[in-house]
């Protein structure tokens, strides 16, 4: 079973949003992180990067396939963790605790219509 | 098998040659700008003659090729590449010639791309084919360039998505980002076959064209082919067939009958060329009579590759029309034999008959209990190797977890694969008794289980002395 964290709003194609007012960060699950297998790669946009909520933001490649990223709310990029970028594993290590990006969300309301962690633990189960 | 795993760098010993020259007459290099000289040697390695024979030779008995054993690699088709290509390839008269020789003097080489051109328009029931491209994906890039080229010469500028299958070759959406195209996917429906309710809501003037492979990546006949023709032509789109699975239709379906425009052949798969690391490739695109016009896309320098061309050729001329119509049903027969043959050791998701491939979704009794993990396919792949198998293709298609696709091909005896179909069972049921015999195979290959997550993460990619 993998693990899901209260307090976060997750997206049906797998990525996490912790809302910190008009900012969010932004990772893969652990159930993601699971799926894929050991990440070898992680491709994330630049600073200043602008996207819809939904639309492609980066991929992450493991040894077994390459899975695409997409935003699961719309917004500016203000950082990205190059941390994750030098060392892959970090994800697998703890998909939570690593962050992809960080962003300034254009509408913190898209935020509410992600699912609970109760909504994804029952998504993922299926 | 003796192991052997030295580089050829490790042989080295200064001075030592295969070969004696005569001094240079003069050394001197002052013709040449100085900023263009090396200040060292290249660090080549100095071995002998037997040096290098023994080095290759020892190389070439760790290898694993269809000349070495059964091959069933999914969605690869390695079927035997017979003899007398490599040796019609290799006469004089083939081997000497130059591209840019005057065209009286190259006659023989124009009739085997016309020969080839009229077999393979025979064979799929397009007009014509283009032999530049050197490889499938490639001839997908040229196929698209083809229908962009089309759309564009009758003033249609709107038309930039293409439709792909999310059962697709990786290759098909990204052939069609390097032509520009953007990438629209159409689902599958629960028999693993393109969903023609998906697809309608997708088609309006601004689709191009949509790829298919059929049979698909399942090794499944798209059965709506027609009715999925007529709505694409209707909305003014193209059909793109992606020739990799093409071996099971061999003789028996034509793409073009099935409402396709455009297409690529693999000739180091459905014809018998070298195929993976053995050689060059060669993709050539055909064209149904409407897209002629537009055949003349310069993808590659001269000709393509001529001598896998030559091969292909051989190949189907050696077979005769006969023959060639027995290619896709024994191809056919082959892997529903296998399929059959263990699908109560091995879980089938999707029973139906297949074509020319067939999807297993991992192991029925795969032994996990307590304390002890189960077999995985990739278990069962690197068990494989030590009964002299080649694995089959796994872990894709991704849309069952443990997938292990097998491809027999036409070419193999039912000795052979009744020899793997007995492997196959005393693999699952080793796994049921004790799954670790799984889990530390290979036994007796000379590298077992390269450590794969390093080396993406950390590449060598130099010799490091």
């Amino acid at each position: 079973m993998s693990k899901v964290i209260e307090g976060l709003r997750y997206s049906e194609s797998h990525e996490w949003v912790k809302v910190d007012g008009e900012f969010a960060f932004i990772g893969v699950s652990d159930f993601a992180q699971a799926e894929m297998g050991d990440i070898t790669y992680v491709d994330v946009p630049s600073v200043d990067d602008e996207f819809a909520k939904g639309e492609e933001f980066g991929a992450l490649e493991s040894v077994k396939a390459s899975s695409d990223l997409y935003m699961p709310v719309g917004g500016v990029v203000v950082e990205v963790n190059d941390a994750v970028v030098d060392a892959p594993e970090l994800v697998n290590q703890d998909a939570y605790e690593n962050w992809l990006i960080k962003i300034q969300m254009s509408d913190p309301a898209e935020a509410e219509g992600l699912m609970d962690a109760a909504a994804y633990n029952e998504f993922t189960a299926k | 098998m003796k192991y052997y795993d030295k580089l050829i760098f490790e042989l080295s010993k200064p001075g030592r040659t295969g070969y004696s020259l005569p001094a240079p007459e003069s050394s001197s290099v002052s013709s040449i700008d100085a900023n263009l000289l090396r200040a060292s040697a290249p660090q080549l390695p100095e071995v002998s003659e037997i040096d290098v024979v023994r080095h290759y030779t020892n190389l070439s008995q760790m290898n694993f090729g269809v000349d070495t054993g059964f091959y069933p690699l999914g969605s690869c088709t390695m079927k035997y590449n017979p003899k007398i290509n490599e040796e019609i390839a290799s006469l004089p008269s083939f081997l000497g010639l130059h591209p840019l020789q005057p065209d009286d003097t190259v006659s023989g080489a124009k009739a085997v791309y016309e020969g080839l051109d009229s077999a393979l328009a025979a064979i799929t029931g397009m007009r014509h084919f283009t032999f530049l491209p050197c490889a499938g994906a490639h001839g997908e890039l040229t196929g698209l360039m083809i229908i962009r080229s089309y759309h564009m010469s009758r003033g249609d500028t709107r038309r930039t998505k293409i439709i792909v299958p999310d059962s697709a070759h990786g290759t098909n959406p990204a052939s069609a980002a390097v032509c520009g195209l953007e990438i629209v996917e159409v689902k599958s429906n629960a028999d693993g076959l393109v969903d023609v309710n998906d697809l309608k809501p997708l088609l309006d003037d601004t689709i191009a064209g949509i790829m298919m492979t059929n049979p698909n990546t399942l090794g499944l006949f798209e059965r709506d082919i027609k009715e999925i023709a007529r709505l694409v032509h209707e909305a003014g789109g193209l059909l793109y067939y992606d020739g990799a699975n093409m071996n099971p239709l061999v003789g028996t379906v034509r793409p073009g009958d099935m409402g396709f425009d455009v297409m690529h052949l693999n000739l180091h798969k459905t014809f018998s060329t070298p195929h993976g690391g053995g050689g060059p490739g060669s993709g050539p695109v055909g064209v149904c009579e409407k897209l002629v016009p537009f055949l003349g896309v310069r993808v590659s320098g001269f000709h393509g590759n001529f001598s896998v061309i030559l091969r292909a050729y051989t190949y189907i001329l050696m077979l005769g029309r006969q023959n060639v119509k027995m290619v896709g049903p024994l191809a056919t027969l082959n892997a529903n034999y296998i399929k059959e043959s263990l699908k109560d050791k091995y879980k089938l998701p999707i029973p139906s008959v297949c074509k020319h491939e067939f999807v297993y979704d991992g192991l029925i009794d795969d032994g996990a209990r307590e304390g002890v993990p189960g077999a995985t396919t990739l278990d069962v792949a690197k068990r494989l190797l030590d009964f002299g198998f080649h694995a089959p293709t796994i872990y894709f298609p991704l849309l069952f977890h443990q997938a292990l696709m097998i491809e027999p091909t036409e070419t193999e005896s039912k000795e052979t694969i009744d020899e793997f179909i007995e492997v196959m069972r005393r693999i699952a049921d080793e796994a049921a008794e004790n799954p670790d015999i799984l889990h530390q195979a290979p036994h007796n290959a000379p590298i077992t289980r390269p450590d794969e997550t390093t080396a993406a993460r950390n590449p060598i990619l130099r010799y490091q002395a």
